[in-house]
C-alpha cells in the first residue's frame, strides 16, 4: 500500500492532466486550477518542515560546537527576527513603511543583489576556460563568442565600418544569435520535449518509482 | 438629401455636410449629440445610415461555455460620415420572443468579430449589432448617430468536450506514447535494445570513488524547483541511484534543497536507497537538509558550504536558473569533480562550461533508465528515439516542401497554447 497509494494518486492525476489540455469541459477546464490551489496548499504547509528542518541543523550545530557554528547563529538569529517581525506586523507586514518591508529593502535585497552581482565574474572566470582554443570546437566557439561580444557593443560597428553594412560585426552577431544559435537551442529542446513526454508517461504509468524511493 | 452626389466644388461640399447634418439632428434627434453630451445610452432604428449585415451568431467552439460569438459584414459608410466603432447588443430570449436589448460589448472599426464571454449555457439569447457613425457638424463639432442591424436567430453556448485545434498534438502524443509502448513491451519480452553511452552518466561511480578515495563528501544539488518541476523528478531519480553507490562505498553524500516537498520526497530516496544496499546504519536524518527557497540564499548557502568543506564531487541534477554557474565555478574553484544536468537550455553553457561532464536536456531525462538498466526503462527511451528520428524526417521534408514553395508543411505543426 505504501507504493501502491502514491503510485495510483500519480497516475490518475497524470492522466487527468494530459486530459485537461484537449478537453475544455467541465470538470478538466477547472482542473489546473484545482491541482495549483491544492500544490500552494500543501506547499503552504510543507514550508515548516523545511523551516524547522533548517532551525533543527542549525541548533544542533550550535549545541554540538560543530565547525563554523558561528555561520548557525547567524541563520537562527536572522530567521527568528523576520518570523517575529512578520507576525507582529500582521496582515499588512508587506506594506510600505513596516519593519519587515524595510528589513527586505535594506538587508535582504542588497544581499540578493550582491549573489547576482558575483554571476559577471563567474562568467568571465567561466568564458576564459571555455574560449581556450584547445581544439577545433574550443575554436569555434571561441570565434563565435569573439564575434557576439564584439557585435555587442558600439566599438564593434566602430572598427568594422570599412566592411559593408551586412558584414559589420553587430549584423554578424545578429545572425550568429538568431540562425546557427537558435537552430542548436532548437535541437536541444526538441530533445527536451521528447524526454519530458517520455519520463512523464514512465512515471505515469509507474515503470518509474526511483522518485518514490525505490523501484520495486 | 443624396449623399451619393457627386460634389465638385467645396462651396458644394460644404453645403452638403450642412443639410446632412440638419438631416440627422432633425430625424434622428435623440441619435445626434454634441462631442460633449454622454454616450449614446438609448438605441433607436436609424434607416438613412447603413446598418451592419449578415449578422452570423454561434457558439463559440472550442471552449469550456459561456461564450457566444457574433460576426457580421461591416456596412459601407455614407460619404463625409465614418464608422467609429460598434455595440454588441444582447437580449434574453423568452419563450420564441425577445426580451430587452442591453449593450454587452463594444469594438472599433474594422472590427467584424466579438466574442460575448458573459452568457449562461442554459440560457437563450438574441443578437443585434450596431454600427457608430460618426461626422463632422456644421459648428465642428463631431456628432455621431447609431445604426442597427436586424435581430439575429436565437443562440446559445455550450461547453465542447474536444479542442479541435489541438488535435495536432493529440495525434503527436498518441504516436509518440505508442511508440514508448511498443519498445516497453519489447523490451519486456526480452529484446536487446542498444542505448548509447552517455558520458556524464559513465562517471557516476567514477566521481563517487573519487570522493571515496580522498575521503571526502559528495553533494547532490537537485536544483531550485519544486516537486511539480519533471526535471526536479529526474533529478530526485538519480539521486536514488548516486545514493545507492554512495552507500555501497560508505561515502558520506549531502543533499542540501530549496524545497520543502523535496526535502522530504529526497530524504526518502536516500533512506530507501541506503536500505536497499543493506546499509541503513549509515543514512543520517540530516544528510537531506533543508537551505532556503530562496534562489540567491541557496546558492549563498552552497557557495558557504562548499568552500568551507570541499567536497569531492559535485552533482547538479534538475532546473536551475541564474545561480547555476554561482554554484558551478564555486565548485570548479575548489577542484571537485562536477556532473551536472539541466533541461534549461539558457543555463546549459554555463554547465558546461564549469563542469567536468554535462547530461544535456533529454540525457537528465533518460539517466534514471540508463543508471538503473531496467528493461521497462530503456524501452522507454528507446521509443522516445524513434519519436525523435520521426521528427528529424518532418524537418527534413518540410524544409524541402517550404523551400520549393510546394505546400505549407509547418502548418501542420502549429501548437496553440
Amino acid at each position: 500500500m505504501r507504493r501502491e497509494v502514491p503510485l495510483l494518486i500519480t497516475g490518475i492525476v497524470g492522466v487527468v492532466f494530459v486530459l485537461q489540455y484537449f478537453i475544455p469541459h467541465w470538470p478538466f477546464s477547472q482542473v489546473n486550477t484545482w491541482f495549483s490551489d491544492w500544490f500552494s496548499i500543501v506547499g503552504a504547509f510543507a514550508i515548516w518542515l523545511g523551516a524547522l528542518n533548517l532551525l533543527k541543523i542549525s541548533a544542533l550545530k550550535v549545541i554540538g560546537k560543530k565547525s563554523d557554528w558561528g555561520y548557525a547563529i547567524v541563520i537562527i538569529i536572522s530567521f527568528i527576527i523576520m518570523v517575529a517581525i512578520g507576525f507582529a506586523e500582521g496582515k499588512e507586514f508587506r506594506e510600505q513603511g513596516t519593519m519587515f518591508s524595510w528589513l527586505y529593502e535594506y538587508v535582504y535585497s542588497p544581499l540578493s543583489a550582491t549573489m547576482f552581482a558575483l554571476l559577471a565574474f563567474f562568467v568571465a572566470s567561466a568564458s576564459y576556460r571555455a574560449f581556450r582554443a584547445r581544439n577545433l570546437d574550443a575554436t569555434l566557439l571561441l570565434m563565435a563568442g569573439f564575434l557576439i561580444m564584439l557585435g555587442r557593443v558600439p566599438v564593434g560597428d566602430s572598427i568594422s565600418f570599412f566592411l559593408p553594412e551586412n558584414y559589420q560585426f553587430s549584423q554578424v552577431a545578429s545572425w550568429i544569435m538568431t540562425w546557427p544559435q537558435t537552430a542548436g537551442q532548437r535541437a536541444i529542446m526538441i530533445g527536451i520535449a521528447l524526454g519530458l513526454v517520455s519520463t512523464s508517461l514512465r512515471i505515469i504509468l509507474g515503470i518509474e518509482r526511483a522518485h518514490l524511493g525505490g523501484g520495486d | 438629401m443624396n449623399l451619393q452626389l457627386v460634389i465638385r466644388s467645396r462651396l458644394f461640399v460644404g453645403l452638403a455636410q450642412v443639410c446632412f447634418f440638419l438631416f440627422l439632428l432633425v430625424n434622428l434627434g435623440p441619435l445626434a449629440f454634441a462631442q460633449d453630451e454622454p454616450v449614446p445610452t438609448q438605441l433607436v432604428d436609424s434607416t438613412p445610415l447603413n446598418p451592419p449585415t449578415n449578422i452570423e451568431v454561434a457558439d463559440t467552439p472550442n471552449d469550456a461555455g459561456g461564450s457566444i460569438t457574433i460576426r457580421w459584414t461591416e456596412p459601407i459608410p455614407p460619404e463625409g460620415t465614418a464608422i467609429k466603432g460598434y455595440y454588441i447588443l444582447r437580449a434574453e430570449a423568452v419563450g420564441n420572443e425577445q426580451g430587452q436589448f442591453d449593450v454587452v460589448g463594444e469594438t472599433s472599426t474594422g472590427s467584424s468579430e466579438l466574442l460575448d464571454g458573459n452568457v449562461v449555457d442554459t440560457l437563450n439569447y438574441y443578437y443585434r449589432v450596431a454600427v457608430i457613425y460618426s461626422a463632422t457638424g456644421v459648428n465642428g463639432l463631431e456628432v455621431e448617430a447609431l445604426a442597427e442591424s436586424g435581430i439575429s436567430r436565437m443562440v446559445s453556448s455550450s461547453a465542447q468536450w474536444f479542442d479541435w485545434r489541438r488535435i495536432n498534438v493529440f495525434v503527436g502524443v498518441i504516436f509518440l506514447c505508442g511508440f514508448i509502448l511498443y519498445y516497453i513491451s519489447r523490451a519486456k519480452a526480452g529484446k536487446k535494445l542498444f542505448i548509447r553511452k552517455i558520458a556524464g552518466l559513465e562517471a557516476v561511480d567514477e566521481a563517487v570513488g573519487r570522493a571515496t578515495e580522498m575521503g571526502k563528501k559528495i553533494y547532490f544539488i537537485p536544483g531550485t524547483q519544486d516537486m511539480d518541476n519533471v526535471q526536479t523528478i529526474a533529478g530526485v531519480t538519480i539521486l536514488g541511484r548516486v545514493a545507492e553507490v554512495a552507500a555501497t562505498y560508505d561515502t558520506y553524500l549531502e543533499v542540501p534543497v530549496s524545497r520543502s516537498l523535496v526535502l522530504v520526497t529526497a530524504k526518502e530516496i536516500v533512506k530507501e536507497a541506503y536500505s536497499k544496499v543493506g546499509r541503513p546504519d549509515a543514512f543520517h536524518e540530516d544528510q537531506v537538509h533543508y537551505l532556503t527557497d530562496d534562489q540567491f540564499g541557496y546558492a549563498a548557502g552552497i557557495d558557504g558550504m562548499v568552500v568551507r568543506e570541499k567536497p569531492a564531487t559535485i552533482f547538479f541534477m534538475g532546473a536551475f536558473y541564474a545561480e547555476s554557474l554561482i554554484l558551478a565555478e564555486t565548485g570548479n574553484s575548489i577542484g571537485a569533480i562536477q556532473i551536472a544536468g539541466t533541461a534549461m537550455p539558457s543555463q546549459l553553457p554555463f554547465f558546461v562550461a564549469a563542469c567536468d561532464y554535462t547530461l544535456i536536456g533529454e540525457e537528465l531525462f533518460a539517466a534514471s533508465a540508463y543508471l538503473a538498466r531496467e528493461p521497462k526503462l530503456l524501452g522507454s527511451l528507446k521509443g522516445q528515439d524513434v519519436g525523435k528520428a520521426i521528427i528529424l524526417f518532418s524537418i527534413v521534408i518540410g524544409v524541402l516542401l517550404e523551400t520549393f514553395g510546394v505546400w505549407r508543411f509547418s502548418s501542420l505543426f502549429g501548437v496553440l497554447d
